[in-house]
């Protein structure tokens, strides 16, 4: 079911991507986690769909945030990153999945592994323990290719600021901040044995990035000692490009 | 089996096009493969979304659990690659 959108206001989160935030009507609400697909139609009837993880917690006002990263021969990425406008409408269908979700009631550990936009379902988990007064300790791994890619940046200090039960890495492939102890580079085993949860406290893992990333964490979780059956994985990638 | 290593996304990519025919989220939902017997959750297998249709592939041994094709207004879809799919009834309501 395809519901009318509303754009009620848009953010650059980076250079090359954008939170939109959308009012729709009859939102029957959301997980963390959870994805929408938007529809645009052409004028002349071409349409185009794309999946988009939910960026917000939770709530029940009606209103939810994608942030969209702007894609150098996307179809969909660059109008909604540089054309569209508050006011503007596009067709919502979600929310989607009920298997990469965070939910209020759990308790045990979560490790939070990011690959550059794959950021966005994991910091709404982030956002709704914290709207929730969850006391859930996380950890997230987050790798991009230089800090101005960064998502969400301040929201995430503040975050790990104030409540010391979030814990935050950061790891750069191509270019990290002047005397960054590491070197640029993928992510290795040294990384997750130093920066995730040791597998023996039995964390909920998560991971979502483009589908190269994920297969490299999920072989690295499984290698430090982690069952697969705590691994949830969420892949994206050109191939997303539907249609 | 395919040019690229990395060219798949996953079952939760083809939550929304399920969504279309299913009134429970398919993405959690256990599936047997019919070729391996491997029983894992819809969100695990190898989603191809590039060609005319979606395909699914078991995340074992890759063989088809799923073809869903969009023609002049049909959807066909072709479940035969799996034994059975075991959805959860309760989650169908959950929300905020």
């Amino acid at each position: 079911m395809w519901r009318t959108a509303k754009v009620v206001s848009l953010r650059n989160e980076t250079t090359t991507a954008r939170t939109i935030t959308f009012e729709v009507p009859d939102w029957p609400g959301h997980l963390a986690g959870q994805h929408v697909d938007v529809r645009l139609t052409a004028a002349d009837g071409y349409t185009a769909v794309r999946s988009y993880s939910i960026a917000s917690a939770p709530s029940s006002d009606a209103h939810i945030e994608i942030t969209v990263e702007r894609l150098p021969n996307g179809e969909v990425s660059p109008y909604l990153t540089e054309e569209l406008v508050v006011d503007d409408r596009v067709e919502l269908r979600g929310p989607i999945g009920g298997w990469f979700v965070w939910r209020t009631q759990q308790a045990e550990p979560v490790q939070l592994i990011a690959g550059g936009s794959g950021i966005v379902p994991l910091m709404a988990m982030i956002r709704s323990r914290a709207s929730a007064g969850s006391n859930a300790p996380f950890r997230l791994l987050y790798s991009v290719s230089e800090p101005a890619a960064v998502f969400y940046r301040d929201e995430l200090r503040a975050v790990s600021d104030h409540d010391h039960s979030v814990g935050l890495t950061y790891t750069y492939t191509r270019v990290a901040p002047e005397d960054w102890p590491r070197v640029p580079g993928r992510i290795d085993p040294t990384l997750i044995a130093s920066a995730t949860w040791p597998s023996q406290h039995s964390a909920t893992c998560y991971v979502c990035g483009p589908t190269s990333f994920v297969e490299t964490a999920a072989r690295l979780l499984t290698g430090s000692g982690y069952s697969p059956d705590k691994i949830r994985t969420e892949r994206f990638g050109p191939t997303g490009d539907r249609q | 089996m395919s040019s690229h290593p990395f060219d798949y996304l996953d079952g939760n990519a083809a939550g929304g096009e399920l969504s279309n025919i299913f009134a429970l989220d398919v993405t959690a939902a256990e599936g047997q493969c019919a070729h391996c017997g491997a029983t894992k959750p819809f969100a695990e297998a190898r989603v191809y979304v590039r060609g005319p249709g979606l395909v699914a592939r078991c995340a074992v041994c890759e063989h088809v659990l799923l073809r869903l094709v969009n023609v002049r207004q049909r959807l066909l879809l072709d479940v035969r690659g799996m034994t059975y799919l075991s959805l959860n009834a309760s989650q169908s309501q959950e929300s905020a």
